[in-house]
């Protein structure tokens, strides 16, 4: 699937997107998987309190399923307005 | 309603006057306007506003087909920039048309709620002494539960 990051996720893993193989169940699952690979997954990752999650562009909780999907996405609490 | 999220500047004049064009049973049209502000104490340079493409739309499209269908809003507009802006540029804008001003007023300042926190912008700050992401706000958290 393709994994996103923007924001300061984007800079501490350093690009904004990648394809990722993986059998995780779960967010959490995924993410867990992704902190073991590198210390800036690690790093990125450390505080999920800090993240927000979409899943195919839809926002959604990190104990959110991935049977299907095709995008995933990472970022910090939204700021617009 | 129109939902626009673009880089160049927008024409706020001419923005509200189409929208409020063709809309003779409603009596009361709402902008609300958002401009880049200096910091005191630390000039600000830029502001750099990083956004999600696709679902920044499609965030926006629900939030406004939500406010459209709860108050009962002839139309809405909302317009998002994203991109570098300087201190005085406007940032976004959002409209509301409804017969009655207190709905229009109501559904205006449940966009600027939920646009704040659930569509999926990211503010830069850029001044003399440093760059920083913009945090959010708890205050931006509290807003969404009046509603």
């Amino acid at each position: 699937m393709d994994v996103l990051y923007f924001a300061w996720v984007r800079e501490r893993i350093g690009i904004p997107r990648e394809q990722v193989e993986t059998s995780a169940a779960t967010v959490a699952d995924l993410v867990a998987e992704l902190r073991l690979r590198e210390e800036r997954y690690e790093l990125a990752f450390s505080d999920l309190t800090a993240l927000r999650v979409a899943v195919d562009q839809k926002l959604t909780d990190f104990d959110a399923p991935l049977d299907g999907v095709r995008e995933i996405a990472f970022f910090p609490p939204m700021t617009g307005g | 309603m129109r939902v626009v999220v673009q880089e160049q500047p927008f024409d706020i004049g001419a923005e509200t006057t189409n929208f409020a064009a063709g809309h003779k049973d409603m009596g009361a049209i709402v902008t609300f306007t958002g401009i880049v502000r200096d910091l005191p104490g630390d000039p600000l340079q830029a502001m750099e506003i990083e956004h999600y493409p696709g679902m920044t739309e499609a965030a926006l499209t629900e939030i406004a087909q939500t406010a459209i269908d709860r108050w009962k809003l002839g139309d809405a507009l909302v317009i998002h920039r994203y991109g570098r802006l300087v201190p005085g540029e406007m940032i976004m804008m959002v409209a509301t048309a409804s017969k009655h001003r207190k709905n229009a007023f109501e559904a205006a300042e449940y966009l600027m709620d939920y646009l704040k926190s659930r569509a999926p912008f990211w503010k830069r700050e850029i001044t003399d002494t440093g760059e920083s992401w913009v945090a959010s706000k708890v205050e931006d958290e509290d807003a969404l539960t009046r509603w």
